[in-house]
Formats: structure tokens, sequence, C-alpha cells
């Protein structure tokens, strides 16, 4: 049998420890529950299998297939081959958890350097090696502001996916931390400060904003924000997109103590939404509170430069009830991926990817909004992903699209209240002026329809 | 012999010197919106990135470099096809948004998958949004909770373990808002059904445990315990850790656990990737299935599609379905193992696991604590080792990676003194299982000072982890 090497020299090995069967290895197993089969189907040849995959996988549609103009958190990126070259080699992906320092310095040098960027780009001390997205990376910044506070109260603003708040309310349930929402201004997109302030006291833990928001827009006012927060004891945490990072101004530099964010765009494919990679940083007074695997440089017995995993007692191998997490395994690979993707890059490629994706997110919505028939929803600045408002039927233009091989935006009335007829569009440095005009010459005709 | 490789690779940002050179900033931003702080990520040639990466990777060892008998871990080989078949955009390209009619294959992918899984471990219905065993757990518990207070039952608050479960189980407990009560195993190292009996009550949500336990010993009085924690009122809860045991042979669901989490990445051979991504969905029998995350996947009239109406869903606990790239590699493993290839991948593992097992304590040089017969994995103790020649698990762990040899899991589970739990997995020929006997044997004989001294054949001598706590550096700015 495939990958079972002594599948044929079983008798002989139980004979040696003093066996006739394998049956005898399983009478532990009670009479009542032993099966003798199960109800799948029988295994196919490698050749076969990969016939059998490559018939569902021609059920798909890729960005390859087709022209994408959908956002939603999540767009099609370049990846350059080296990243993939270096997650292939197997000494890092077929590797378990680093828990042997020795024979993991290679992986665990890598983490550092992971970790070393993370902090970087969000302007904040220590980065811990990843969390499962950036939608759970929320809900850890949320318990590790409880913890650290000792309250139980978190504020978020209703300009984030709904996925994040039911997630983020599942987390709360065990410790019984409050979430309220604070309301954005429908001319904006934004915070609305006003609301903010009204609903900010001594008793917040934390308050979480994101910079861009699910619709894309910028917050204006985060040094306001930050003031507030600050005044009112609590800790601030700022949800991120690390490719804007390249040219905006970073958490740190407008005093969050927390930084979280989704990190799949750094050299990670879309794979329908996973893996993904949760980023998750914040200020050093908090080390001990971090959820998650940490890396740090140490010596070895002869005093050379060494890493291991760092900070363990918080973990659940060491701490069992009382670890600051559950997490075990995490997204190891994607932050491995992450961290070639930015060395390829360099601080001037990646400084000129965060500016294509601005410009080619102001270039879209411009090209969109000069139609007739079509609005910015929010008359703000936005990065690579922005809500259009249709006078048309949204549902309508995006299936005439389909049937000119173009993804349209990301429907959001069926999740957002208000937004009916909205449309979430986003783009990328793979598009150009090339690209823009196919969707718009087609926009044009599918609204006229 | 073996010898790892060894570099004195410089950090990523000592690689070359970072330019003084201005990146042109955007003027199109408002300055309010502007960075003032410039990453401080050198310019490196892409020749340069993987000669560094490369060499990082040669100080890394993998299952691909050799046996890697990690205990509960199940790091078993990881099928090329099922790294190729990721591979290809028509799956890694596909957006989670996209129009339904679009994603059909990755749609009729999951759908089949979950019903696979479903019939490997005897459950009704699962959900693949977890990422990870932890992350299951977690909505195993999230699921026990929602199961309960539907029925008004709002007293229960206590999750019962054995004091052999994993780490994660009590994190993942107290993460759920459970109190934990944590039982200790008989002298066979089984659940004690008396204690058992004991703790539960009126209160008990759930018995959370893994069989066969993580001592490798199939607990066969499940059925007893499962009446029992019924008879509470409370649910049972299956970590899926140790299902490379029993496929085709017993599944929990027969055994009465009424949620079960799977590790894909390890039952189903995906690669760990050095710490993720995994995928950790859950089972549940019928009546915990209104409870599942959305979106669940359906199908109407050949078109499957995302199902989000479901008024006593939890909600979500991940963004989008779960790993997708991971469940597509599980699915590819099972279409090519099938149902003969998973029961002789159990039958071989539990074969693998008491043949080591037998040869080891055969030389007296390591005890086997508790009952004999063992499944995919065992326990033995070095506590003999220690007492005579001061040799601890930790010591005998460094020494095996001189023979180029992965360690096995150790000081784990707690209950048994200077733990050593191994876990061959089916992978492994019966050449490089006596190659790891003779290795035990070996350093079990060798002069103390050696062992100490290990292990000296890596990339780099003993490290001082206690070092990377006290005092932590954990970013290059901060050395």
């Amino acid at each position: 049998m495939k990958f079972i090497p002594n599948s044929s020299i079983k008798q002989m090995m139980l004979k040696e420890i003093g066996l006739n069967n394998i049956e005898e290895l399983f009478y532990d197993i009670p009479k009542k529950i032993r099966i003798n089969d199960l109800n799948l189907p029988n295994s196919l040849t490698q050749q076969e299998t990969f016939e059998k995959l490559r018939e569902i996988s021609n059920n798909n549609k890729s960005y390859n297939d087709m022209l994408f103009f959908i956002g939603g958190g999540i767009k099609p990126h370049f990846i350059p081959s080296v990243v993939k070259a270096i997650t292939s080699r197997s000494e890092f992906f077929t590797a378990y958890t680093p828990y042997q320092s020795e024979a993991s310095q290679g992986f665990l040098q890598a983490m550092f350097e992971y970790q070393s960027i993370i902090a970087e780009l969000t302007g904040l001390d220590v980065a811990n090696c990843s969390l499962y997205d950036g939608v759970t990376a929320l809900s850890e910044a949320a318990l590790m502001c409880c913890r650290v506070n000792k309250k139980k109260t978190i504020l978020i603003p209703k300009n984030i996916s709904w996925e994040k708040k039911s997630v983020l309310q599942n987390y709360a349930k065990g410790p019984r931390i409050q979430i309220k929402e604070i309301k954005y201004d429908d001319e904006t997109g934004m915070i609305d400060i006003e609301n903010l302030k009204e609903n900010i006291n001594k008793d917040v833990s934390g308050i979480y904003i994101e910079n861009p928001n699910f619709f894309g827009i910028f917050e204006d006012n985060v040094n306001e924000i930050s003031k507030i927060v600050k005044e009112s004891d609590s800790l601030f945490v700022v949800g991120i997109d690390p490719i804007s990072l390249g040219i905006t101004k970073s958490p740190g530099e407008y005093g969050a103590d927390i930084s979280i964010g989704e990190g799949r765009s750094l050299g990670n494919p879309m794979n329908f939404g996973g893996s993904s990679l949760g980023i998750f940083s914040c200020k050093k007074e908090f080390l001990r509170q971090i959820p998650g695997r940490i890396i740090g440089m140490t010596r070895d017995k002869e005093g050379n430069q060494a890493f291991s995993m760092a900070l363990q007692t918080r973990e659940q191998h060491i701490r069992r009830g009382k670890a600051t997490s559950n997490i075990c395994t995490n997204e190891g690979l994607c932050a491995l991926a992450a961290v070639t993707y930015i060395a390829w890059l360099g601080c001037k490629g990646f400084e000129n990817l965060s500016k294509i994706n601005l410009e080619n997110g102001q270039k879209l919505a411009k090209n969109i909004t000069s139609l007739n028939g079509f609005e910015k929803k929010f008359k703000s600045f936005h990065f690579n992903e922005f809500v259009i408002k249709s006078d048309e039927n949204a549902k309508k233009i995006n299936r005439e699209l389909l049937k000119r091989n173009i993804q349209g935006g990301y429907l959001l009335e069926d999740f957002y209240p208000n937004m009916k007829n909205c449309i979430l569009f986003g783009t990328s440095e793979l598009h150009d002026d090339k690209k823009f005009e196919i969707l718009i010459s087609n926009l044009k005709e599918v609204s006229n329809v | 012999m073996y010898k790892s490789a060894s570099y004195d690779e410089p950090l990523l940002n000592k690689l070359a010197q970072l330019s003084d050179e201005e990146c042109d900033l955007f003027n199109d931003i408002p300055n309010s919106l502007k960075r003032k702080k410039k990453i401080k990520i050198p310019h490196l040639d892409e020749t340069q990135i993987v000669r560094h990466f490369h060499k990082l990777s040669q100080m890394n060892y993998g299952i691909d470099s050799g046996m890697y008998p990690l205990g509960s871990c199940t790091m078993k080989y990881n099928p090329k096809i099922c790294e190729e078949i990721s591979s290809w955009s028509k799956f890694y390209g596909t957006h989670p948004y996209q129009d339904i009619s679009l994603v059909q294959g990755n749609l009729k992918l999951m759908f089949e998958l979950e019903r696979m899984l479903s019939e490997i471990t005897g459950m009704d219905f699962f959900s693949l949004q977890p990422a990870a065993g932890a992350h299951g757990e977690f909505l195993g518990m999230l699921l026990s909770r929602a199961y309960h207070e539907n029925r008004k039952d709002f007293k229960r608050n206590e999750v019962i373990l054995s004091d052999t479960s994993h780490g994660t189980n009590p994190a993942s407990v107290t993460m759920a808002g459970y109190k934990l009560v944590e039982i200790p195993s008989t002298k066979e190292g089984t659940v004690d059904l008396k204690i058992l009996q004991q703790v539960l009550s009126d209160k008990t949500a759930c018995f959370m445990h893994t069989n066969p336990n993580t001592l490798g010993i199939f607990e066969d009085e499940i059925l007893e315990i499962s009446e029992m924690v019924h008879n509470a009122g409370g649910l049972l809860y299956y970590d899926g850790a140790n299902m490379n045991a029993i496929m085709g042979k017993a599944r929990p669901g027969d055994m009465g656990f009424d949620i079960v989490h799977l590790n894909l990445h390890k039952t189903f051979s995906t690669p760990h990737g050095g710490g993720g991504p995994g995928s950790g969905p859950v089972g549940v029998k019928m009546k915990l299935e209104k409870y599942l995350p959305i979106p669940r996947i359906s199908k109407e009239d050949n078109e499957y599609y995302l199902d989000y109406n479901a008024k006593d869903s939890i909600g979500k606990i991940k963004g989008f379905y779960g790993n997708f790239s991971v469940l597509l590699k599980a699915y590819t493993y099972i279409s090519l193992m099938g149902k003969e290839g998973l029961k002789e991948t159990s039958e071989i593992a539990v074969l693998n696991s008491n043949y080591m097992k037998e040869k080891i304590i055969k030389s007296k040089l390591y005890d086997l604590p508790f009952k004999k017969l063992r499944k995919h994995e065992f326990v033995l103790s070095c506590e003999k080792l220690k007492q005579e020649k001061n040799i601890r698990a930790m010591d005998i762990a460094k020494r095996l990676m001189d023979y180029g040899l992965h360690p096995p899991t150790i000081y784990f589970p707690l209950i048994v003194k200077e733990a050593l739990m191994i876990e061959p997995t089916e992978s492994e020929s019966k050449k490089d299982l006596d190659n790891y006997i003779d290795a035990l044997i070996n350093i079990a004989k060798e002069n103390p000072e050696t062992i100490k001294n290990a292990p000296t054949n890596t990339s780099i001598k003993r490290v001082d982890e206690v070092g990377a706590t006290k005092n932590p550096i954990l970013t290059w700015n901060m050395i």
C-alpha cells in the first residue's frame, strides 16, 4: 500500500513481537463498536487521483480565467516565484512546531525575522509569529485587553466585516466580555467621533478601529481617537492592511497599543479564503499577555547566536488551563511566505507596492464614478477597496458582468443593512489601465441592458 | 555519521546595507495619513534571498529529513501529489466571495469531505471552519454551551477531563468560560470510572477525552463512560489527535461521542508547515447540528451553495470557510488511500508502535508504565536512567538529534515521570524503526557526559531556552 512501507512485511513484524495477526493489536476495542469496513470509495492510483481532482477543479474559475474586481478584505496579488520556491523547501513545510530548537534553527530564525518585520511595519515593539487569521486576531486582541486591564467591555465600530463581529462575539462568550458598537458617519464611512465619546468610559477595556476599514476608507481622525482612548485609560487596538503600510502611517505612529490584521496578501494566495495569516503586534509592556507563539533570540551553550521559542509559560503546552490562549498550530508557513515576500520587495519595493495599490484604488473609483448611475457611497479617501452605490440593481449588474467573464464587486446588501445596491470593489497591483478599461466598457453596457 | 548544516547566517536586515536613498513619497496622499517612519528592510537581490532562506532550510529538520516520532502529533509522510494539486490556480486562485457558480468545484470538494469525515468518525455532520485542532476544541466547547443553553440548562458550567489530556484541552475549556475538573487516571492509565461518577453532576457540561488516550491506551470501558456521562446530562467530546490509531477499526460516533474534532494535519497527512496552516474540522451528532457555524455547505438540484440560513447557529469562528488549501490536501489524501488504505494506515501505525515498544522494553533500559497493549503511540519513562546516571528525558531527546533523528515528545503526559512519548506512524520502514530503537538503546548505555553535552552534530549546540524567556529579544530592533 502507498506510503506504508511495512504493509508487505507485517506478518514478520508481528511474529517478532510474539503476535499472529493484526487483530490481536485491537482486541481491547469492545466488539460492540468494532467495524470492519468504512463506507468510502476504493483507493485510487496517483494518476486517477490527478484526474479526479482535475475534474473538480474544472468547475472553478480563478482570477487567471477571468477578470476579478472583487473586494472584501481579500484580493488576488502578484506572488513572485521565489516565495513558492522557499515555502516548498520540505525542511520547512514538513516540520512540526519548533519545540526542539537545535533541529529547527532555520525556521526559528525565519520566524524571528518575520516578527521583526511585522513590528517594523506596524510601528510597534513586538509581534508574535502568527495567529489563524485577521478575524480571530481581533478576538485574541480583545481577550488580551481584558487580561491586561481587567475590564470587560470592548468597543468595536460598525464599519468592520460582519464575520469579524460574529467571531468576536463567540470569543467573548467565555470571559463574558461585553461588545458595544460605535456608529460610523453615513457620509464619510469613518467612525462617528461623537458616538465614540458617548460610549467610552473608564470601564472600557479596549477600542478597536480599522484603518483602512472594511469599506476601504482611511480613518482621518486617528490622532483624535487615540487621544480619546488614552483619556479613558483603555487600550487602543488598530486593524491594518499590511499592504497599505508602505506609505501610510503605522499604528505605532498614532499610539496604538495593539495592532492586528490579515497578512494573507503578503505572498500567500487567496485559496478560497484559507489559509490565512493573523498578524499580531503590540507594545513591549504587554509581552507576557500576548497570545500565541513567540520566537526569541538567545545563545547556545558555547555562546553562539541561537533561536528558540520564548515566553512559553504563556502557552497551553506548559500552562494548560491558565494559558493566554489555546492556540497551538498557527500559520507558520504563511508567515514564512510573508517574510520571503517582503524581503524580495525590500523597503523600496514595498513602498511602491503600497503606492500602486492606492493609485489603482483611486483610478478605478474615478473610472467607475465617471459612468452614469454609479457613485461612491462614502466621500472619503480610500485604499484599494471602495464602495460604489449603483442606481441599477447590483445583482443584475454582477450577473451581466459574469456573462462577460468578469467577476464584479462584492454585493454588500445581503449582510449589511442600508447597503442596498452597494458594491465593494477591490483592485491591486495586478490591474492596469487596460483591465480597468475592460471593466468600464462592460459596466457601461450592462448598466444599459 | 549525521551532521547538520551549520551556517553563521546573518539576520535578513544585516545581509546588505540599508540604502539611504529616499523613496519618493507618494504625493496624492493626505499628509495626515503619510507614513513618517521608514521601513528598514534592505534591498536584496533574489539570489541573496534564495541563498539566505535556503541556508536556513538546511538548518531545519522535517519529515522528509527523517523519522519524526512526536507523540500525539502524527508526523507522517506528506504525499507530494497533494502539494502539487494544491498549487493549481483553479484552486488557490479562487476568492471566497466569488459568485457561487464559479466555485462549484471547491464546494463539491468541501461537501464531499464533510461526508467522508462523517463516515470515518461515525458522526452525522461536520464543519470545516476551524483552523487547527485547538480551534476545533474551542468550537466544540461553544457548541456544548449552545446546546445546554438552548435547553435552558444554565447550571452546566463544568468540563471534566483526564490528567492525561492534551494541553490544548484545558486551555480551550477555560477560553470557552467553563470550569475545569481534572480527574486522575487509574493504575492502568485509563479513566477511573469511580472518580468520574463522583465528579459527574448536574453541573457537568461535557467530558472531554482522547481515545486511544495520550498514553496510547484504548479506553476499553468507553461505552460505560458514555452511558455515565449521558445519564448525568453531559456531552462527550472526542479529541481526534489520536484518530490515526483506529480508522476503519472503530468510530468515536459509535462509542457515544457527541462532538469530535479531527486534525487534518495529523491523521490526513497534510504538512504541519513548521506550525500551520492546519485544519481542525468538527463533527457532531444530529442533536447538535443546528448550532454548527455558518455557512454550511449545501446542495440543491446538483448545485452547491453556501447556506447562511440557520437561526440557532453559533455564528462564525473564523473568516470565510476554513483553511481550504488544507482541506484540499486532505481530500486528495483520502481519495488516494480509499477505505482499505485508511484501515491499513491505522493497522500499520499501531503495529509500528507496538513493534518499537516491545523491542525497547525488552532492553530493560526504559520502563513502560501502565497497561502493555498500546495503539499508535506509547510513552516510555526514563526515570531509571535519571536515578542511576542522572540522565533526563531532555538529555535523551537532545542526544537523539546527534543520530540524525527527531526526538519524541517529552515530559508529556504529565503522569509519566521523565516521559518519552513516541508515535512512529505508518510511514516508517522497519529499517527506520530498528535504527531508532538502536539509537535509544545505545544512548542509554552511553557515557552520561556525552549525553549531557548533546547535541553536537546539530547546527548549534544546546540552546539556552530559559534565557530566551528571561531576557526576551523578540525582534532585531531589540538586539
